[in-house]
């Protein structure tokens, strides 16, 4: 991975304070890195280190208390909530623990559902929906709900999903956390195929194997960044 | 396909997820429209029946009828309205078209052995028309019987059936004390009039019989005497009722104040009353007004308790879809679009109950005559205990209580599903992808 690309986020001086029943808590102390273009990232550290709280500011679904956090050249920081959710439609592929499907919906309509938000809806939606439900193999299954799925297949539908847009920005939070070693390494293929088309990935994970397979691991301590190791 | 088309689409398919919980919450928005509507309905029934009633008493008409006054009131003189008020009525004020004196005593009616008690009635020809009685055989008196004051006299439909069951009457004679009539014609039966407040009774025309009023003063005199066990009662008064017809509607009102001035002057006992058709036409109009409004207000109130029903059920909604948010908001939605959700829902469930109310308020005239079929068919004894407007009432559809109604049902869903929506709205994207 060259480093010299165009950066695809900037993080400077990032802070995230709570006040959690009357007491301020400090989940980021001052956390800066850069993004390049194409790069694949892997962000670890003992719980409370506050690697969740980066991973919902890099996901735009939080504002950071100080600093900045330049998404392709947009200080996320100085959004409103109306263009957050816009970003998060527009430019953010999101991937979770928990697959986070909509139980009512079918595999199709899942994967269809970031779009509803995004305005883009046309003639070849549908079509789009199935050939990304085929890309993560789950092409006979059009018309399954999520839970008549196994826990790696809806990951995959999660992804498809994550997809619909076209992001070249995506978050995945411990997105292997809930499956077994089998479907562990089915989904890191997936993300490392999307990887190498030139996506840019960050997943948080606490697993060592999961963090060997990506480019760049950061570890997260006590809101600080403890090491920042390109492979 | 279109944002809006979606957005439905979307809150349908929710709504069907639950449909026993959506179902039950668009009961309450069906009963309170179809509440509406039916209230509307049989109020409108209730009034033009009234209307109709009154009606039937002529809006151009005053009756001026005699009272009797407490015992101790009356003199040897008389009570009540006097021939000369007839005559001074008619000389003085302009703008009476016609009026009608009218005494009405009991009798005694035979023919040979056959006795039939009824009243005796002495009018004038004008009277068929204001009383509308039609003639069944032969005719009804005329100017001229008036005029030579024959004994000539016409029957009641029940009366001539009591006294010639048999046989044609006309040209027969009946016996009223001891005076023969000769019998000219017979009337249709018409229905009875009910009361209708001030001083006219109810009337059943079903055991008259009509004389000359002419011919009723020289024969029997004014003098009536009852016998009450223990004394006789001497009753001496010359009019029981004054029938006046106005030219035209607009006159009756300043008609009355004449009328009234004329009669007063002549009179210190307060032995008349006037009552004007009209003037009760109004407030009979004002009265169905005030009773819709009533029943209105009722309706409004089952429609704020469905709507509450709606509010409750969007609010449990939200708390259980909490995470089904979180993850729309991480995907995109904008708070509006979560908004526009959950409010669509409300709508949906509150217009589907408006829509099944408004189907069932156009049931109401069907069902709400065969309900009442069958309960006199099941319970003739109560049902005949009940007031005559709820036995007969036929329910009028108001055309516009039905748009009405269906903007209240959009009404009620937008203004108690607004609150739930905000609320989805309101919550924090992170908070509610933690939810459970």
């Amino acid at each position: 991975m060259t480093a010299v690309a165009t950066l695809a986020a900037s993080i400077r001086e990032l802070r995230k304070d709570y006040v959690l029943s009357g007491e301020t808590v400090h989940a980021l102390r001052g956390v800066s890195f850069d993004v390049p273009e194409g790069d694949y990232i892997s962000i670890m550290g003992p719980s409370g280190s506050g690697k969740s709280t980066l991973l919902n500011l890099l996901g735009c679904l939080d504002r950071p208390t100080a600093g900045s956090f330049l998404l392709g050249g947009e200080d996320v920081a100085k959004m409103n909530d109306d263009q957050l959710s816009e970003t998060r439609a527009k430019r953010i592929g999101f991937v979770f623990q928990s697959y986070n499907l909509l139980p009512a919906l079918t595999v199709v309509e899942n994967i269809e559902m970031p779009l509803y938000y995004g305005g883009r809806i046309d003639a070849g939606t549908r079509d789009r929906c199935v050939e990304l439900a085929n890309l993560v193999g789950l092409g006979n299954r059009l018309d399954h709900r999520p839970s008549q799925l196994s826990g790696g297949q809806q990951q995959r539908v999660a992804i498809a999903r994550s997809l619909v847009n076209d992001p070249r920005f995506m978050l995945a939070d411990e997105p292997t956390g809930n499956l077994d070693s089998v479907m562990t390494a089915e989904i890191l293929d997936l993300l490392a195929s999307l990887n190498a088309e030139g996506r840019t990935i960050i997943l948080v994970t606490h697993e060592n194997d999961v963090a060997a397979r990506t480019a760049r691991t950061i570890v997260l301590r006590d809101g600080h960044i403890l090491t920042d190791e390109r492979r | 396909m279109s944002r809006g088309w979606r957005t439905l689409k979307l809150s349908i398919k929710s709504l069907l997820l639950h449909p026993l919980r959506s179902a039950l919450t668009v009961l309450g928005i069906f009963i309170g429209v179809a509440g509406v509507i039916w209230l509307l309905s049989i109020g409108e029934g209730i009034g033009r029946a009234a209307e109709e009633q009154i009606a039937g008493l002529g809006a151009r008409n005053i009756i001026v009828r005699t009272i009797k006054p407490s015992a101790d009131e009356v003199q040897d003189a008389g009570y009540g309205l006097t021939r000369d008020d007839y005559i001074r009525l008619l000389a003085t004020v302009p703008t009476i078209d016609k009026a009608i004196p009218i005494r009405e005593v009991s009798r005694e009616f035979r023919n040979g052995t056959r006795r039939f008690e009824g009243r005796c009635v002495g009018c004038t020809p004008d009277y068929a028309e204001v009383a509308r009685l039609t003639p069944k055989m032969g005719r009804f008196l005329s100017d001229s019987d008036l005029i030579k004051q024959r004994n000539y006299c016409v029957l009641a439909a029940e009366t001539a059936d009591r006294l010639f069951p048999f046989g044609d009457p006309i040209g027969q004679k009946i016996m009223v004390d001891d005076h023969f009539f000769v019998i000219v014609g017979v009337m249709k039966s018409r229905a009875p009039s009910a009361g209708i407040g001030g001083s006219v009774a109810a009337e059943d025309f079903s055991r008259d019989v009509y004389i000359p009023i002419t011919t009723m003063e020289t024969r029997m005199g004014d003098m009536e005497v009852v016998m009450k066990p223990g004394q006789f009662q001497r009753d001496l008064k010359e009019l029981s009722q004054i029938t006046i017809q106005v030219k035209d509607r607009d006159l009756v009102l300043p008609t009355v104040d004449v009328v009234r001035d004329t009669i007063a002057r002549n009179h210190t006992l307060a032995d008349y009353g006037v009552t004007v058709p009209l003037e009760l036409l109004q407030q009979a109009q004002t009265t169905r007004l005030m009773f819709m409004l009533f029943l209105g207000l009722i309706a409004a109130v089952s429609l704020v308790v469905g709507g509450i029903g709606i509010m409750n059920i969007m609010l449990a909604t939200v708390t259980e879809r909490t995470r089904e948010i979180g993850i729309r908001r991480a995907l995109g939605a904008k708070r509006r679009d979560i908004t526009q959700q959950f409010l669509a829902e409300a709508v949906v469930l509150s217009v589907v109950g408006g829509l099944l109310g408004i189907v069932g308020g156009l049931l109401c005239r069907p069902i709400s005559i065969l309900i009442r079929g069958r309960l006199l068919e099941w319970f003739p004894e109560q049902m005949s205990t009940l007031p005559e407007v709820v036995r007969t009432v036929e329910p009028m559809l108001v055309s516009w209580s039905i748009p009405l109604a269906f903007a209240i049902s959009v009404i009620v869903g937008v203004t108690f599903g607004v609150y739930p929506a905000i609320r989805a709205a309101q919550l924090d994207p992170i908070e509610a992808l933690r939810h459970e």
